[in-house]
């Protein structure tokens, strides 16, 4: 502890002033206690931290670099790899700044499996954020439930799209692949074992003393600062600012669905941890609802100019054939312009911008990042904490290596 | 290379959108140009307004663009300005949005920081600054931020080779990797 010695106290004033200089600390790049690849630089009094400097960069990799040089549908490998975590949403994200630059939509029964997948990624996202908060924090076995409950999210996306992790999902106009008449009933039994979990990891950590003591009053950081950092997601839903980029400006058929926004009111590690943990049951419900509601029809868009034609067609019919060649060659055209599209990606707002020269590459593919702006704020969050609060603050920003440096 | 035709700006006919109206009453002088392509409302405003017009953009009432999104630039290489810095913002009370640009001369490619205004623009002027090579002038802390202090370059300029490889770590300044000391020599291409 770093008690100041104060006039009254047992240790006197005629005892000299020692010279103090503050103990420099590095912590990472690669920390047991961070599940991330980031360097702080610690600046501590006793166990008081003065001042900490966040390094990120470790794992730049030239996304936008990489996207000029390709053609517009040869990005979405990439998007999956910038919050490896919950890719589909990287997918739907880029996929609807496309769509918008090209100025269509897709089918329903498109964006409804776009938003069961965002969702169940999303889902993904948060039990690993909540899990490995946890273990750092010592709280191993909750680690596990919440791993097993991933297991089984992950099942479903390998439904959908035949991998777990990378999805590379969602087209321009449309989804890798459609799902079979057993779709729903698969998603009900696997959410209903995770309903079980979440309970099972609730009812093992929540009302655990320990846990709650380094996670209460920890991190705090006002409402105002926080947007003022540009700061987006559960973090500042947790600040009791209810912004959602899916109840604000809804994309897809999110204003069909019935869900609740929660937010926090102490703006602390605590708080970031339940707004997630409703998130999750907010969540399930959406995936619920469409489910319910999936309607039949196609999933791609009807246009050879943009989506690939059916493999029968192609084989059999000249037109098709052609179409199919000048997509995969040239790729598809949009028009001149430049837009900018938000998702509400897990841990807050994914915008992509896109600028189109006319070709079929573009011209400037930017991905803004939840996880590069909610990293600025750790340092201001870190200011006059404890050491020990280190981990969990990092932990409940949930930095996302791969979208945060690109 | 670039092509010199790219438009992104005088397709569409300047709108009267109420909020470059707004824009055009509280700061004189602040709009050059703007448009709504796929209704993503755009202003093009001079570098010498652009404290002025983002400080009002942020304290107006009816504006309240208390949250900087997004700051990035594109190179359109071959035209004239080259660069082009962009501003994202919304407004998390009024729930809108709003880009800014701001041209940008290749031979002076500098213009003034918004820390002071929205704190979050240290980091994502810092990105900016690494990647394109633009300066914000009074930026509290203008280093790189991905890449190492001794890379040559700004890497998301057009006129940097993608394959381009420079050392990757150490005392590896140009002529270092020139001379063939230093670090392992990367630079293949």
């Amino acid at each position: 502890m770093s008690d100041k010695p104060e006039s009254g106290d047992r240790v006197t004033q005629d005892v000299p002033e020692l010279p103090f200089e503050p103990l420099k600390l590095k912590m990472g790049p690669s920390h047991p206690a961070t599940h991330g690849t980031v360097r702080i630089n610690l600046k501590l009094d006793g166990e008081t931290v003065q001042h900490a400097e966040v390094e990120v960069g470790y794992l730049h990799r030239g996304f936008e670099k990489e996207c000029e040089s390709g053609l517009y549908y040869q990005v979405f490998p990439y998007t999956d790899r910038l919050n490896y975590v919950s890719s589909i949403i990287n997918n739907v994200g880029y996929a609807l700044a496309c769509e918008k630059l090209f100025g269509f939509e897709v089918p329903e029964r498109c964006q409804y499996l776009r938003v069961i997948g965002s969702e169940v990624s999303r889902m993904g996202d948060h039990f690993t954020c909540l899990g490995a908060g946890a273990m750092e924090l010592g709280a191993m076995t909750a680690y596990l439930y919440v791993m097993e409950a991933r297991e089984l999210l992950w099942d479903v996306i390998d439904v959908m799209c035949g991998s777990r992790v990378t999805s590379n999902y969602v087209r321009i106009g449309g989804l890798s692949e459609d799902v079979g008449p057993e779709f729903p009933a698969l998603v009900r039994e696997k959410l209903g074992q995770v309903g079980k979990l979440q309970q099972d990891f609730e009812d093992l950590l929540l009302s655990n003393p320990i846990f709650r003591q380094r996670m209460e009053g920890t991190g705090n950081l006002s409402s105002d600062e926080l947007i003022a950092l540009g700061v987006t997601g559960p973090l500042l839903r947790a600040a009791g600012v209810p912004y959602d980029v899916r109840r604000a400006q809804p994309y897809l058929v999110y204003d069909r669905l019935d869900f609740d926004v929660p937010i926090g009111e102490h703006s602390d590690n605590m708080d970031r941890f339940l707004v997630r943990v409703e998130e999750l049951k907010q969540s399930r419900r959406m995936v619920e609802q469409c489910v319910e509601q999936l309607p039949g029809g196609p999933v791609d868009i009807d246009d050879p100019h943009v989506r690939l034609p059916g493999k029968g067609k192609v084989f059999t019919r000249m037109e098709e054939l052609i179409a199919q060649f000048k997509v995969v060659t040239e790729g598809p055209r949009p028009p001149v312009g430049e837009v900018y599209r938000a998702v509400e990606g897990a841990n807050g707002e994914l915008g992509f911008y896109l600028v189109s020269d006319g070709s079929g590459k573009p011209y400037k593919c930017r991905a803004r990042s939840p996880s590069f702006s909610n990293m600025q704020a750790l340092s201001r969050m870190l200011q006059g904490a404890m050491f020990a609060d280190v981990v969990p603050t990092f932990d409940m920003i949930n930095m996302i290596g791969g979208e945060c440096d690109r | 290379m670039a092509d010199p035709k790219i438009r992104t700006t005088d397709e569409e006919q300047p709108v009267a959108h109420p909020l470059v109206a707004r824009l055009r009453e509280g700061v004189s002088n602040a709009v050059l140009a703007s448009h709504a392509f796929r209704a993503d409302v755009t202003v093009i405003v001079p570098r010498d307004e652009l404290l002025a017009v983002c400080r009002f953009l942020r304290d107006d009432a009816e504006l309240r663009f208390d949250m900087l999104v997004d700051v990035t630039a594109v190179d359109y290489l071959g035209r004239m300005p080259r660069f082009e810095v962009v501003y994202h913002l919304y407004s998390v009370p009024l729930n809108q949005r709003i880009r800014i640009k701001v041209a940008l001369e290749e031979s002076d490619p500098r213009l003034p920081s918004l820390v002071s205004i929205w704190a979050g623009a240290n980091w994502l002027e810092r990105e900016t600054w690494d990647l394109y090579g633009i300066v914000f002038v009074g930026h509290p802390n203008p280093q790189r931020i991905y890449l190492y202090e001794e890379f040559q370059g700004h890497p998301l300029r057009k006129d940097y080779p993608k394959a381009k490889r420079q050392p990757l770590i150490g005392p590896g300044s140009a002529n270092a990797a020139d001379a063939g000391i230093g670090p392992v020599r990367r630079d293949v291409g």
